[in-house]
């Protein structure tokens, strides 16, 4: 983790998205206590917590394959972090066994107590961990990849009830995912990591409307890269203007960013860019086309209404309707480039 | 649909590509039974033949014998002493080796099998080397009136010194196969370190860290060569079982010698008998290692 600063509100819902090792996970565990960071601190409600043992930190973790202690029935589980307390502040027997009764209800798993973890399904389990790690009225709830290990159709349906836990809860949740419809749908707020760093933190609109680095607009959807060259202020795409303000911006390499649906078919004479169509291929909304752009290697796809599809092999005019731009090869060194033409 | 005929009704010929012709079969298992037999099964029966060949009387003599008893006693004593040494140090070496990083990890995992690969004849020299009337510290112990070689001390650090890797080897690879997230999630719902190993490592490796016990105790009781040289043959003293046997037989008194040789295969056959019910029992929580053994 690399200068890492990142400010949770209260009762706020907070995706921490990124690749496989972006650091993301590195990041829930250094926030739980399983992890020190070398240098830098972790404040709970202001209060330095870099030093305190896991134990006290009081969060409630999910772990990625849940980590349910196999030899306890799930009752047991849920009631684990009652029962290590200490003499002093341990509910007694009675009031264990009504808490975790009514988290497993609460959970959606009453009736289960008395089974063991290997006879739970995989959506069953997470209920479980997630029901063990709010018996200790956790401060913070920590999930990491929730949904990572279920098949598609239970992910859809946890997503929603993970949305209507929290907010029943009203606890400062944070989860690691590496999906980002999931961090989308769900999250308040996205926190997009990239080899250690954060690359922006923004709400879902922002991140979709508003990217902040080339990492950005290509891991949170589609997005089509053309490398152009900006020269007194006119971006340059082969022998192609691009109109697309570059206030702000030296001249030297750039690279234009665009989503599929910013770049449409224009009127005749009127586009900035020209290609011919490759492929044609129909989706829920309207037609997405193939197209390969003169004087670059790769093609690129735009998605376009139905009456405006071109003819297979044809050429057409396009134009863009909104684009970032960014230096070549500086990761970090970013223009708002406003939108587009 | 379409069907597809590939058995073609002739399924009573029908044979998997890895099982060999009858013939090759029954020969190979018919080798390994025979030279079970005659190699492992047969001396064993001798041994219970020869302790018995003068009737129950005379194999129960030698139990009023005190030399005998003594050594009978030493030997339970010496168990005793190395099998929860070597629980602790087993414990500490796997937990140590699974759940951390550190350098030397691998030179540990190394030293921790020397004992089986050093004859036990050199670890009971080792031991008479260092402590020994004209050892290292030989001289330094005998000012102080401390005795280990040629006496209990030095027949147990022997016993320990061959048992050794028996509990770790046991429970390193159970324990690496299961990780540190269950730790870390006791860890996360406040339990102090030595509460999560209470309730959560040692459930998930008692049956492995029992079966490592049971063979550890095994070769304890039985270890013969490095005890051989630290013991110094004292009868009624140092002298554990198979050292009586030995002397016994050495003696000419078949019977004496055999029947304390029943007693400890005695002990042998009991612990494999519990052994192989841990592996029926509980083959999933012993380590992939454990069922090949």
């Amino acid at each position: 983790m690399r200068d890492v600063s990142l400010d949770i509100q209260p009762g706020e819902l907070v995706a921490l998205l990124g690749p496989s090792g972006s650091g993301k996970t590195t990041l829930l565990r250094v926030i739980a206590g399983l992890n020190s960071p070398d240098r830098g601190r972790v404040l709970f409600d202001g209060e330095n917590a870099t030093n305190l043992p896991v134990q006290d930190r009081h969060v409630g973790m999910v772990f990625q394959n849940y980590a349910l202690f196999k030899h306890m029935t799930v009752a047991d589980n849920v009631g684990y972090g009652l029962r290590v307390r200490s003499r002093r502040t341990r509910p007694s027997r009675p009031a264990i066994k009504a808490r975790v009764a009514e988290l497993l209800q609460f959970v959606q798993l009453d009736g289960l107590g008395d089974r063991f973890p290997a006879q739970l399904s995989g959506g069953q389990r997470q209920r479980v961990a997630l029901a063990r790690a709010l018996a200790i009225e956790p401060r913070v709830l920590l999930l990491d990849e929730p949904f990572g290990a279920l098949d598609a159709r239970v992910r859809k349906d946890l997503r929603r009830w993970l949305r209507d836990i929290h907010k029943q809860t009203g606890l400062t949740t944070v989860f690691v995912t590496h999906d980002q419809d999931e961090a989308m749908e769900l999250a308040d707020r996205v926190v997009v990591l990239n080899e250690g760093r954060i690359e922006q933190i923004g709400t879902p609109e922002e991140l979709y409307d508003r990217p902040a680095s080339p990492f950005v607009i290509s891991f949170v959807g589609e997005a089509v890269a053309l490398p152009v060259t900006i020269a007194d202020g006119h971006v340059k795409f082969g022998g192609h203007e691009l109109h697309i303000d570059t206030h702000g911006l030296r001249s030297g390499p750039a690279r234009v960013f665009f989503r599929p649906a910013d770049i449409a078919v224009a009127a005749e004479g009127d586009g900035d860019l020209e290609g011919r169509v490759e492929s044609l291929r129909r989706t829920p909304a309207g037609v997405r086309a193939t197209i390969a752009i003169d004087g670059y290697d790769q093609t690129l796809e735009i998605d376009s209404p139905l009456e405006h599809s071109a003819s297979l092999g044809g050429r057409v005019p396009l134009s863009l309707a909104k684009a970032r731009i960014f230096p070549a090869d500086e990761r970090d060194a970013y223009v708002d480039a406003g939108d587009g033409i | 649909m379409s069907e597809i005929a590939i058995a073609g009704g002739r399924r009573a010929k029908y044979r998997p590509v890895t099982e060999d012709s009858p013939l090759a079969r029954y020969a190979l298992i018919a080798t390994a039974v025979l030279f079970l037999a005659l190699f492992l099964l047969a001396p064993l029966a001798i041994v219970f033949f020869e302790a018995f060949s003068k009737g129950l009387d005379a194999f129960l003599s030698v139990f009023h014998d005190p030399d005998a008893l003594a050594a009978i006693r030493l030997t339970l004593l010496v168990a005793a002493l190395a099998v929860p040494a070597n629980l602790v140090f087993g414990l500490a070496a796997s937990w140590s080796i699974a759940k951390f990083s550190f350098p030397g990890k691998s030179v540990l995992i190394t030293l921790i099998d020397l004992p089986f690969s050093v004859s036990p004849v050199v670890a009971g020299l080792v031991y008479v080397l260092v402590f020994g009337g004209q050892g290292l510290f030989g001289a330094w112990l005998a000012e102080h009136g401390v005795r280990i070689i040629f006496a209990v001390p030095g027949i147990v650090l022997a016993t320990i010194f061959v048992t050794f890797p028996f509990v770790a080897r046991e429970l390193i690879p159970l324990m690496q196969e299961q990780g540190k997230v269950e730790e870390e999630a006791a860890l996360t719902l406040g339990a102090s370190g030595f509460r999560t190993f209470l309730t959560v490592t040692l459930p998930n490796i008692k049956w492995g860290l029992l079966y490592g016990v049971l063979l550890c105790n095994a070769r304890a009781m039985g270890e013969f060569g490095a005890v051989s040289v630290v013991s110094g043959h004292i009868r009624g003293l140092t002298n554990t079982i198979p050292l009586q046997v030995e002397i016994l037989y050495n003696e000419y008194n078949n019977v004496a010698a055999f029947a304390l040789a029943v007693l400890l295969a005695g002990l042998a056959l009991v612990t494999l008998g519990l052994k192989t019910f841990l592996e029926w029992r509980h083959a999933d929580e012993l380590s992939g290692r454990a069922r090949r053994h």
